[in-house]
């Protein structure tokens, strides 16, 4: 088992990212504009924020209930900032939208550098309900707009629009691609290396030298970083038209599902947990649809309905795979290797 | 100033219903490590099903007692099917099968017995009394007394009976109590289904106050700054944390609020507990060790 984590840490990334790059160019070719804009754009933003959290909470053993929140800090100023400062490409207001976030999770990540566990929980709490109410309750970062929304600018890189749904897949494909770089890289460095041994044991840890605190609050920052990028994406690759409410407190939940679902401490794990929670609702959809169940009630019914087996399947998945989706994956490819290996 | 007196007081009472809430927070901690995010949603289930019978032409009491009943059956199953199969996990799996279960149990309730608002009379008035210059609405004092009421039952329960020194053995030492005879599936069915029952009250008395409706599920959100003030595993604890966190609510949505352009309740409880934990991290009461740093 250690031997198979350390082969894994220790795969050179060369071959993850053009692996990546050969799916990614491939998928347009077999998916429709309702699968790129309804399924691949949701499952790869929101398993990038899986990461994002995932960095924090599955690395570095530190608590976030407050995902969203960083995704809201990064999707106002991105919309801030093209409409405050004409002529700034595309890929620097993604980055710093992502740095401002990442200032806002050092901020609320203060508190973890006196409490631990599960009370962290209710700092990122806070930002979480603060910055909704920031955002719906001062208008000028929605540009005094009546209805408080936000609505995506022209994306566009060196003049190539990015408006159609094929565009807008390569714009989240492409960011996709370079953030899990950047989490490959990070993790298996020595910032990543020390994140889990504070995790583990954080005594020894600073025993061995290691500056905890600076540490943590590293962790805050770049969570927060990869979650302010996310959330432009959310925001202007995907939804297009948002507002504060949209990044709420059930946003940062199903980050946290995916997390736990996908796999703690891993990279990949997070886009199955994304596509779990991107699919499940649109399958339930489908089966209602198919099954016809509508004798059992009106929509209102039949949308309890889904939250009922949603909750009973994430119960479930809790209590049947402890290691998330991608242990299932683990050993299936396991089983493969062992039955040609033989 | 009988203004902030009034403020004040309605701030206080608020937070004992919040307290309320947390009751039934602090009864679950203790006795599993659980952190219950549920309790919001057995709120809800539990002033949906009173107010349905109530509706169709129960009694007052029939109603209270089939809605105990059916708590203590979702203790039973909540036990059976969830933490049984996930006991000895992280504190944070088990609060995230608690989100799963939120969604069942609000959920079921609203397929069950519709998504309409439900008004609900227990026969108390809502009008406003002059005690000393200071207006203060009968309903809150009854409401009041039936909280002290009910937390003074459950100090004798835990301090007297037989049960209640096994769950407090379970909170002190789980191995130990457990090396003794006590059965853990069975504290964990008892102290759900008095968390169940603190639910019915709850969701009662709120359910008065703003209609029976989904958003009492939401009370949840409350609790957990009031459980950091007060400490997780005290009820006394959970009374001040609940008070200090209504009353100064109350007073900064009024004097705060206008400065910043508009109300501040749903975040400053929050910043307040953040607050608090800085300086005092184990909560005002509470007697388990907080990770510290």
């Amino acid at each position: 088992m250690p031997s198979g984590l350390l082969s894994r840490l220790d795969a050179p990334l060369l071959p993850i990212v053009a692996g990546l790059l050969v799916t990614f160019a491939v998928i347009p070719a077999m998916a429709d504009d309702y699968w790129l804009s309804s399924i691949i754009i949701p499952t790869l933003v929101m398993g990038l924020a899986g990461i994002g959290l995932n960095l924090l909470q599955g690395y570095a053993g530190l608590v976030s209930l407050g995902s969203a929140a960083f995704m809201l800090i990064g999707a106002f100023s991105a919309y801030n900032l093209i409409l405050r400062v004409p002529g700034l490409p595309l890929p620097l207001v993604l980055l710093i939208s992502g740095l401002i976030a990442a200032a806002a999770g050092v901020v609320f990540g203060l508190p973890s550098l006196r409490i631990r566990g599960f009370y962290l929980g209710a700092s990122t709490l806070g930002a979480q309900f603060f910055f909704e109410w920031l955002f719906s309750n001062f208008t000028w970062f929605s540009n005094d707009s009546q209805s408080l929304t936000i609505s995506a600018p022209r994306l566009e890189i060196l003049g190539y629009s990015l408006q159609s749904p094929l565009g807008r897949y390569f714009l989240a494909a492409s960011v996709t691609v370079l953030l899990i770089g950047l989490a490959f890289l990070i993790v298996r460095s020595r910032l990543g290396r020390e994140w889990m041994a504070i995790r583990d044991m954080e005594t020894a840890a600073s025993v061995l030298g290691i500056r905890v605190a600076r540490r943590k609050l590293q962790a805050y920052a770049i969570s927060s970083f990869f979650l302010g990028v996310t959330g432009v994406l959310w925001a202007f690759a995907y939804l297009g038209t948002s507002d504060a409410h949209t990044f709420n407190l059930d946003k940062s939940f199903q980050v946290l599902f995916i997390v736990l679902i996908g796999g703690v401490a891993t990279i990949f794990g997070n886009f199955l947990g994304a596509a779990f929670i991107v699919l499940t609702p649109i399958l339930l959809d489908r089966v209602v649809l198919a099954a016809d169940l509508s004798f059992l009630g009106d929509q209102g019914a039949l949308t309890n309905l889904q939250r009922i087996i949603f909750g009973a399947i994430i119960i479930l998945l809790l209590i049947k795979e402890p290691d998330g989706l991608s242990a299932l994956l683990r050993r299936a490819r396991q089983a493969v290797r062992n039955r040609y290996a033989g | 100033m009988s203004f902030f007196l009034e403020t004040l007081i309605t701030g206080l009472f608020a937070g004992l219903m919040y307290a309320l809430v947390a009751i039934g927070f602090v009864l679950i901690y203790k006795a599993s490590g659980v952190f219950n995010f549920a309790q919001g949603a057995m709120v809800f289930l539990a002033a949906l099903a009173f107010v349905t019978l109530v509706e169709h032409g129960f009694p007052f009491w029939i109603a209270f007692l089939a809605t105990a009943a059916l708590m203590v059956v979702v203790a039973i199953l909540v036990e059976a099917l969830v933490l049984r199969p996930l006991r000895n996990r992280d504190s944070l799996t088990l609060f995230m099968a608690t989100l799963g279960l939120s969604f069942v149990i609000d959920g079921t309730a609203q397929f069950f017995l519709g998504t309409d608002v439900h008004m609900l009379d227990l026969g108390i008035d809502d009008i406003a009394e002059d005690y000393a210059g200071i207006l203060i609405s009968h309903f809150d004092i009854v409401a009041s007394l039936i909280v002290v009421t009910l937390v003074a039952v459950l100090a004798i329960v835990f301090s007297k009976t037989r049960m209640g020194v096994s769950l407090r053995a379970v909170a002190d030492d789980t191995l130990a109590a457990q090396s003794i005879g006590i059965r853990l599936p069975v504290i964990w069915r008892i102290v759900w289904s008095v968390a169940g029952l603190v639910a019915l009250v709850a969701g009662l008395l709120w359910g008065a106050r703003q209609g029976v409706q989904f958003s009492l599920s939401l009370i949840t959100l409350k609790a957990l700054p009031v459980l950091i003030i007060g400490g997780f595993s005290s009820i006394p604890g959970a009374i001040a944390g609940g008070l200090i966190v209504g009353a100064s609510e109350a007073l900064a949505d009024i004097y705060l609020g206008p400065l910043v352009n508009g109300s501040v309740s749903t975040w400053f409880a929050y910043i307040l507990a953040v607050a608090f934990l800085l300086i005092r991290p184990a909560g005002l009461f509470g007697d388990r060790d907080i990770e510290r740093v």
